[in-house]
């Protein structure tokens, strides 16, 4: 497993050393800051994580990254200063969650009860009541979840985040459209609350195993029927999904039941991927021309692909230009369209755009002429937007139950949204 | 939160101020807060290498006994870091520690046996043998599941110490404690020592794993690799127990940390070869794939590890990822990385019925910018060429509108792959010879020289001027890289083999240059070789220059059996990323085997006599370890490793211990075995030479194997055969 965690700065300053085996000697750092000095990346630090042996690569590069997020959790952001101005406590917690280079209990809101910044002191762990309770906490089977969580308004708000992928040929065939999805759970509630949670999907599978769950799931189709009719009857395929570690899987593989104690607070709890019956939002049509070797003339054309009560925001077109543009000009039926020669592109902004509209850009783009004449590599032009109440999978939230000793009512409150994940036509 | 402003302490200082900094404060200074300031410039300057602060020892060993647990963490800190330099002055803070494991408050019990098990001082490492097994039984289980590591930190400092005490037995005991995380604990540390010891064998029965299995959800997301790694060293018995443990396993899949995705994958795949059912073999492998494409999501580096994985679990079950090939396209904005791994699975998961799909995608990435990728993208349309025979018009077809871009590295890649294209196809497509011939003069990279040059001299009665061509080069003979030159001098004797009248000027010319104008020995002896060749049997000489040659394939990345096999029992590690034999990579790391029982599956009949050998010693243990067993899993310790039962297979036995995939006739098994030995020796040398190392990820250096490869990650895997010791061989089949 690991012999130590190293953070160095953009320039290779040390800031964090703690060895945990005795083969990760103090010389590495410089042998990392001469030799090294790559990914994995965060803001303006480096984190390094250094073993001998053929250790779990992916055990560690997801350790990493959770130290990224308890970073995030404890100081608001992992960057150099953050570092620096709590380094100390960096020491203490990196001693907690790794013991021998192997990680330990990683959960923020369990450390929180022991491992504080200044202010609020180390006071709760004085009495050796409290620690056992943290103890327990810590090795327990919902690390997690304290149980003393105490609402006086029990709410949970549920974000369904998609992220739709694709990539379009210059001849309009899709070549790719997928959609990664999250679900996102800001949980407010009171005890230990267990709860159910009902989608409209229906999980790819042998369909030998699935049709005793298929019919005891919500939706109209039989099982063994085709795509389109479970389409139809409002049910989403998904290829595959991965819970927050609080999801009971042993349940979910029986019986498709989404089970859970949820964290108190913000979460993920499931994320999915989707690639059938991918609803694009927008539709975009380019037509570029060359003309000559001095001038390159474009004409984008973009509709919303959603329904007119909908609108979406932040719609951005980066649509690349050749790298020797010398000057652009641009007419646009909606939005701001600007020449950022830094990146190459012609950036259109369309803050809010309509369902069912739209817009035309066009351009042209004159060149400087080159002594050497290389041909342009025609990136593909990317969007961006992000889409209130739409999901491109089609997923729609069944029912969310919360189960608890006390029986209290809760309110649920469901959001959908979808952003451009890698959105990308060529020309 | 607010973050605390320490920053500003994080600067160089003076030991002395430092001193007089940590005396301060005295009675008025109630918080310590003074000491605490102190004590934080102390640690700054530690990290910041400066070992003055070693002179502050005694200074900090005195605030070790303040009742502020956060000045006790810093003191610890610093304990851990300097001991080593000043164990005397360390000696001094031992009483504090023994002191503190009896604490009443349980985080300060763990914190001191913690840190006292990470000096390296010998009086330390003694000192924590008692505590230690009075807090293996603590009640609380954050103190047990801390001493579970200690004990694999204690074997770390004291291999002997610890295997003359009874601490692993008890730590073996620990298996049945009610607490899973506790029981995750023990299971990392006793991996943890089996992978340094060879004397030490770690057994799991059936019964055990099942349990284990089953509080499988119960821990954390950690606890729950290290419980899937422990599991790989249960060997089912039986067909059925396998299956009905992998089936418990495959939900851990849909879990959403990669360690436990990659640590389920490699379970289940090494769950399969016990598995007799080829029915239940495919299920499994199908429910792998997609969540392997689902760390398609995750951030660049885990993708990247997912991908390397996927090449590897490709080879051994292909029905994995089989209808995936689209998810394998490239965005724009990967990593280069990432972008490169991905063509090679494209390039894996290709067949004739997507081929159009795949070529189009090519074309694409050829006129993207990163000149790497673009070469990449161009190799690999020629690979596929001799992949799928059927496509090879259509691959053609595609390049030659590459090459008409005139863009002078994708002409010269180009060129290097339509070489292979001819030797794959011979007779075939020699109509676009004039096509590749007509971008002669653009050609500067000594590969795509030694291309064009083989196919003039290959093709020497069809191209009309091909001495003039040839005479072109040999202007600048001396200046060319050996490579060019061997690749001149074959050229220049097929050309007199094909046309004497053409060639009979240039050969003599060529022939003193290598044999009496050249340092290099390859080129001397080729040169020699031709001219006795030639002089004494002219009709032989053509016979053998242009001889039929041996096809060539496409198969890069292909490992051979072994290291395949040996790779899939450590799926989602380091080396999997390197894709090389663990030894070359890893030198000190103990080697996992499939271990053999009545369950293993071994589609085709091995040489006999080799799989006994390997099959009755750990037999007989596994009988001795079995009645043994009482508590969960068995640890087993013997003092003594060249004990027979425990003994290591003899590394250089050519055991050939999986089958060989598909293609070649059963009763080639022998062949087989001299392979795998072979194999074996050249992977040997590597390692013996040191190297090791961070080469392109490729397994050209892996010694002898498939003997005509070519390769898209490295150019020179190749031409070894050209310019290296292989060079006899090449020489009479050109």
């Amino acid at each position: 497993m690991l012999s130590g965690i190293l953070i160095f700065n953009q320039k290779g300053e040390n800031l964090i050393f703690r060895a945990f085996r005795s083969d990760c000697r103090p010389r590495l750092a410089d042998i990392f800051r001469i030799q090294v000095i790559s990914n994995p990346q965060h803001e303006n630090i480096y984190l390094v994580a250094v073993t001998k042996s053929n250790a779990n690569a992916a055990l560690v590069f997801e350790f990493l990254y959770r130290l990224i997020m308890l970073g995030k959790s404890y100081f608001g952001k992992l960057d150099e200063e953050a570092v620096k101005n709590n380094f100390v406590l960096i020491y203490e917690l990196l001693d907690e969650i790794l013991d021998f280079g192997y990680p330990q209990n990683t959960d923020p809101d369990t450390l929180k009860m022991y491992i504080t910044t200044e202010g609020v002191k180390s006071a709760i762990a004085n009495s050796p009541t409290d620690s056992s309770r943290i103890t327990m906490q810590a090795t327990g089977a919902q690390s997690w979840r304290r149980a003393d969580i105490k609402y006086r308004k029990n709410e949970a708000f549920v974000d369904v985040i998609e992220d739709v992928n694709l990539l379009m040929s210059a001849t309009g065939t899709v070549l790719r459209a997928d959609v990664n999805g999250q679900i996102v759970m800001r949980a407010y509630l009171t005890g230990t609350p267990e709860c159910k949670f009902g989608l409209n999907d229906r999980l790819l599978l042998d369909t030998s195993d699935t049709t005793g769950a298929a019919k005891s799931r919500g939706g109209g189709g039989t099982s063994g029927a085709g795509k389109a009719t479970r389409a139809a009857a409002g049910s989403v395929t998904l290829e595959d999904c991965q819970f927050h570690q609080c999801v009971k899987l042993g349940r979910f593989d029986a019986d498709r039941i989404i089970s859970f104690v949820p964290p108190d607070g913000e979460f993920e709890l499931m994320r999915y991927r989707a690639t059938e019956n991918v609803n694009l939002p927008f539709k975009v049509h380019p037509i570029v021309r060359e003309i000559g070797t001095t001038k390159v003339e474009y004409s984008v054309a973009i509709k919303a692909n959603y329904s007119a009560k909908l609108f979406a925001t932040n719609v951005v077109i980066r649509i690349p230009t050749p790298l020797n543009t010398a000057t652009t000009t641009e007419r646009t039926s909606q939005g701001r369209a600007k020449y950022e020669p830094e990146h190459n592109n012609i950036v259109w902004k369309i803050p809010r755009f309509s369902g069912q509209a739209e817009f035309v850009l066009n351009a042209e783009a004159t060149l400087t002429s080159m002594t050497h004449q290389k041909a342009w590599s025609r990136p593909p032009l990317s969007l961006s937007f992000s889409l209130l109440m739409f999901t491109s999978s089609g997923l729609l939230v069944r029912y969310l139950k919360v189960f608890e000793k006390s029986n209290y009512s809760s309110v649920k409150w469901v959001r959908y949204m979808t952003r451009a994940g890698s959105y990308e036509i060529r020309f | 939160m607010s973050s605390g402003g320490d920053a500003k302490l994080f600067a160089r200082g003076k030991v002395a101020e430092l001193r007089t900094e940590l005396q301060s404060g005295g009675k008025k200074d109630k918080n310590y807060s003074a000491k605490k300031i102190a004590l934080k410039k102390i640690v700054a300057n530690m990290t910041m290498s400066n070992n003055d602060m070693v002179a502050l020892f005694p200074d900090v060993i005195e605030c070790m006994n303040l009742p502020s647990l956060e000045i006790k963490k810093m003191c610890f800190l610093f304990l851990v870091n300097y001991s080593r330099l000043k164990p005397e002055a360390a000696l001094k803070a031992l009483p504090t520690l023994v002191e503190d494991m009896g604490d009443n408050n349980p985080l300060v019990r763990a914190l001191a046996l913690r840190t006292i098990s990470y000096i390296h001082v010998r009086e330390f490492v003694e000192a924590t043998f008692q505590p230690l097994k009075r807090l293996m039984q603590d009640n609380d289980p954050y103190v047990r599941k801390t001493a579970a590591f200690c004990v694999a930190k204690l074997y770390e400092h004291d291999k002997k110490m610890v295997e003359n005490s009874d601490l692993i037995d008890r730590l073996n005991r620990m298996l049945k404690d009610e607490n899973p995380t506790v029981v995750s604990s023990v299971l990392a540390s006793l991996v943890d020592i089996w992978g340094r010891s060879e004397s030490i064998s770690l057994t799991i029965d059936y019964t055990s794993a099942s349990k284990l299995v089953s509080i499988l959800a119960d821990c954390s997301e950690w606890g729950q690799t290290y419980i899937l790694e422990a599991l790989m060293s249960y060997v089912p018995q039986d067909t059925a127990e396998a299956l009905l443990l992998a089936e418990r396993i495959a939900p851990r899949l849909s879990h959403s940390n990669s360690a436990v995705v990659l640590t389920s994958c490699r379970v289940l795949l090494y769950l399969m070869n016990y598995i007799s059912d080829e029915k239940h073999i495919t299920s499994l492998s199908k429910k792998m794939s997609p969540p392997l494409v689902t760390l398609l999501a995750k951030p660049p580096e885990v993708q990247y590890l997912a991908l390397r994985n996927a090449i590897l679990i490709l080879q051994k079950r292909p029905e994995v990822l089989r209808n995936d090939i689209r998810v394998f396209f490239c965005n724009y904005n990967d990593p280069i990385y990432v972008k490169v791994t991905k063509l090679e699975l494209m390039f894996m998961l290709t067949t004739k019925d997507n081929i159009s799909v795949v070529l189009a995608e090519l074309r694409e990435y050829a006129t993207e910018i990163d000149v790497h990728f673009v070469r990449k993208a161009v190799r690999a349309i020629g690979k596929l060429a001799i992949k799928i025979e059927s496509a090879a018009r259509q691959c053609i077809e595609t390049l030659l509108e590459l090459v008409d871009a005139k863009i002078p590295y994708i002409v010269q890649e180009a060129t290097v792959v339509i070489r292979n294209i001819f030797r794959k196809y011979p007779n075939q497509y020699e109509g676009i010879i004039g096509h590749v011939i007509s971008n002669i003069d653009d050609l500067d990279e000594p590969e795509a020289k030694a291309a064009v040059i083989w196919i003039i001299g290959q093709y020497a009665d069809r191209i009309e001027n091909s001495d003039g061509l040839l005479q072109d080069y040999l202007a600048t003979f001396h200046d060319e890289t050996v490579e060019v030159q061997l690749a001149l001098l074959t050229a220049t004797v097929k050309l007199f083999i094909q046309r004497p009248t053409k060639g009979q000027q240039l050969v003599p010319q060529v022939l003193k240059w290598c044999t009496e104008e050249t340092d290099d020995p390859d080129l001397r002896d080729r040169g020699y070789m031709y001219w006795r060749l030639l002089s004494t049997d002219p009709a032989t000489a053509k016979q053998v220059v242009m001889g039929q040659k041996p096809p060539i394939t496409a198969e890069s990345e292909k490992l051979d059996p072994r290291t395949l096999e040996e790779l899939c029992l450590n799926v989602g590690t380091l080396a999997t990323v390197y894709l090389k034999p663990i030894h070359q990579v890893f030198r000190a790391a103990r080697p996992r085997r499939l271990q053999p029982s009545p369950a293993l599956q071994r589609p085709r009949i091995e040489d006999g006599t080799a799989n006994m050998l390997e099959y009755n010693p750990p037999a007989a243990s596994l009988a001795a370890t079995s009645t043994s067993n009482s508590g969960l899993a068995t640890i087993i310790t013997t003092g003594n490793p060249i004990s027979p039962v425990n003994a290591p297979p003899p590394p250089t036995f050519p055991v050939s211990a999986n089958p060989v995939p598909g293609g070649l006739s059963p009763n080639s098994a022998a062949i087989n075995a001299a392979d795998s030995y072979f194999n074996n020796i050249g992977s040997q040398q590597m390692a013996s030479m040191n190297l090791g190392g961070r080469d392109d990820g490729d397994v050209g250096g892996g010694g002898v194997q498939t003997q005509y490869v070519v390769t898209q990650n490295s150019q020179q895997v190749y031409q070894p055969q050209l310019a290296g010791g292989a060079a006899t061989g090449e020489l009479l089949l050109l």
